[in-house]
């Protein structure tokens, strides 16, 4: 080895070699360690229990309207019965939950059980570690997610025995592919905290906080600060349509919203637009007839984009301040 | 045989205001067995994560299997196993499932990783319980796995961090006996403790780190000659004119200190092994020798004597 040693006495100035090598192994690793762990077991019963008593739920409801309604197979997601609501309801809140739970130990995990250093000794940076662990958590939400979603789509088939047409596939395809990145929004916040908290429970519990704030206050919040920042002074319509189109802004913020807007925009065909809409503008409009899928898409693309930057940023927070870490515990 | 595995100059490590390595020049050759000694605190760890990489240095330059673990840690990685202090594992996975993920991060294909895991678990004797669930592993089996773990990837260099903190005597003893063995096969080992005794039967060389930098080094004899004066410590059993007898064994040519231990018991430290001119010394002194002994310096007084000096420095 001494000829190769004396040929590698200059050391190249940039890091050698790729990040990502060995970040499949990573991936493989993280799913194979989260389709077999018990919280995921218990979280998967959770969902399909979900999805089977909705779909029922819908079923019954839909059974009437069968033959008159094109899009019957949109509605199984979106009718509710009381006292279950639709299952996007429930998904609003099971995804996040999910999501929390793949990422909330991810990196501290490691470190607790004393493996970091170990794994971060072998040939691979952490760039790659980061992103497999982050890979490896959407994967999986997405498994089950289709799995999901066949699952229903199946129960519709099955139970209503009408063939869903090309549209109706699509679009539902689009809502999963939404509900997947909303999914990645919130692994990525769960790893933001797991790679601050040393404490896992502590990384689960923030994030928690984080997604009820989301949901239930934002909202709140929303509004109090567009009424405080532009209060209604003299009743004038301009002054109205400017609060209200300050909570919406401030409004989406919230990944909750964004996500709901996307799922109504593509669910039901007849929505016009998810802001504020003037009567001026619905002239012309047929109102009451569906849009065809990509001018849905069109509405939408904001918050879908949106979403998918979020989940971006995110990850990139938990890069940034997974590569500033001591390895020594 | 004089190829350098790990080579430094002036490495230098800070936190804030705090230097946990100062300066450090260490230089280990190829298949020595190199031991880092020191309190806990006195920068061994970080040394051995500056070696791989694992932190930046802030100062210096360091070398480690021919390469710069600063630019081209894959490199470095690849080649070099790291064993950390109280390793950890996958508990719910079984150890040979365990090895098989480092393999893949190894990019080691499926079936000569399978291969390098049943050598390496049969080397380290844990060959019964591969299949077994690492969660039911005792320290000791846990420990062998670490070095199981390295051996995946076929080090030049191991390093290790306290190896054997927390093993009970019989299983730190193995688990040297396991170190020594790859000596032999030419793998060269740097590894840090604390337990003096079982550095100082293991190691070729050591290096005494105190406050980030390196105090001392060289192999135990030389250190006790360095710290001590003497590397020998001869005791004299004697019964007769015992002051007639302490100056004789004074006079003694290579005697550094002469102690009176007791009524008639004397303990000579010199620097080489006096056993012969004692016994001499003592018989024309008028006395009458009952026994004589040869005590070669521990580590542990080495350490010892090393960290009196520094306090006494300190307090002075």
């Amino acid at each position: 080895m001494p000829g190769a040693t004396e040929l590698n006495r200059v050391a190249p100035r940039r890091r050698e070699g790729s990040p990502w090598v060995g970040l499949w192994a990573v991936v493989a690793k993280e799913m194979a360690d989260h389709l077999t762990s018990v919280r995921m077991y218990i979280l998967e019963a959770l969902i399909v229990l979900t999805a089977v008593g909705t779909v029922y739920g819908a079923m019954q409801n839909l059974q009437e309207s069968v033959g008159q309604d094109p899009f019957l197979l949109l509605r199984l997601f979106t009718v509710g019965r009381d006292p279950l609501p639709a299952f996007v309801g429930f998904l609003g809140f099971l995804v996040p939950l999910i999501a929390i739970a793949l990422a909330f130990d991810s990196i501290n995990g490691e470190f607790n059980r004393r493996t970091m250093s170990r794994v971060l000794a072998q040939p691979i940076y952490r760039d790659a570690l980061l992103l497999g662990k982050f890979l490896g958590g959407l994967f999986t939400l997405a498994l089950v997610l289709t799995a999901i979603w066949l699952l229903i789509i199946g129960l519709g088939l099955v139970g209503m025995g009408v063939p869903p047409s090309g549209e109706e596939v699509s679009r539902s395809l689009l809502f999963l592919i939404a509900t997947i990145f909303y999914g990645g929004i919130w692994l990525a916040v769960g790893m933001v905290f797991s790679v601050v908290f040393r404490q896992p429970a502590s990384a689960a519990l923030a994030a928690i906080a984080l997604w009820l704030f989301s949901i239930v206050f934002w909202g709140v919040l929303a509004s109090l600060i567009a009424r405080t920042v532009l209060p209604i002074e003299y009743g004038s319509a301009e002054e109205i349509i400017a609060q209200a189109e300050l909570e919406l802004a401030l409004s989406r913020i919230s990944p909750n919203t964004l996500y709901t807007e996307v799922m109504l925009a593509l669910l039901q065909p007849t929505l016009r637009s998810v802001g504020l809409v003037l009567p001026i503008q619905l002239q012309g409009a047929l109102l009451g007839s569906p849009l065809p899928v990509d001018q849905s898409l069109l509405i939408i693309w904001p918050q879908l984009t949106g979403l998918i930057a979020a989940t971006i940023v995110l990850f990139a927070v938990a890069y940034v301040l997974f590569q500033r870490q001591e390895i020594r515990a | 045989m004089d190829e350098l595995m790990i080579e430094a100059h002036g490495l230098t490590k800070r936190y804030g205001d705090f230097t946990a390595v100062d300066g450090l020049d260490l230089a280990v050759r190829r298949g020595e067995i190199y031991g880092l000694l020191g309190p806990n605190g006195s920068g061994k760890t970080t040394t051995i994560l500056m070696l791989l990489g694992l932190t930046e240095p802030t100062a210096g330059s360091v070398r480690v299997v021919g390469f710069d673990p600063v630019r081209q840690p894959l490199s470095v990685k690849s080649r070099a196993g790291y064993m950390p202090d109280e390793v950890g594992f996958y508990d719910e996975l079984t150890a040979a499932e365990n090895l098989a993920y480092i393999a893949r991060l190894n990019g080691i294909p499926q079936a000569e990783a399978d291969r390098r895991i049943d050598a390496a678990l049969a080397r380290v004797g844990l060959s019964e319980v591969a299949d077994k669930r690492v969660g039911t592993f005792s320290r000791g089996m846990r420990q062998r796995l670490g070095v199981a773990d390295v051996l995946i990837k076929q080090p030049q260099l191991i390093i290790m961090d306290e190896p054997t903190q927390g093993l009970d005597p019989e299983g730190a003893r193995e688990f040297l006996e396991i170190i020594r063995g790859l000596s032999h096969e030419g793998i060269t080992i740097l590894l840090s403790s604390h337990l003096l005794y079982q550095v100082q039967a293991t190691c070729d060389r050591v290096g005494l780190f105190h406050r980030g930098r390196k105090v001392l080094e060289g192999s135990v004899s030389e250190l006790a000659r360095q710290v001590l004066g003497g590397a020998y410590r001869v005791s004299v059993q004697a019964r007769g004119p015992a002051e007639a007898i302490e100056t004789a064994l004074r006079k003694v040519p290579g005697a550094v200190t002469v102690t009176r231990r007791g009524e008639d018991r004397f303990e000579l430290q010199a620097t080489d092994d006096l056993r012969a001119e004692a016994a001499e010394a003592v018989v024309k002194a008028g006395g009458r020798l009952l026994s004589l002994a040869v005590e070669v310096p521990s580590l542990d007084d080495i350490y010892t004597r090393y960290f009196q000096e520094v306090g006494h420095a300190g307090s002075n």
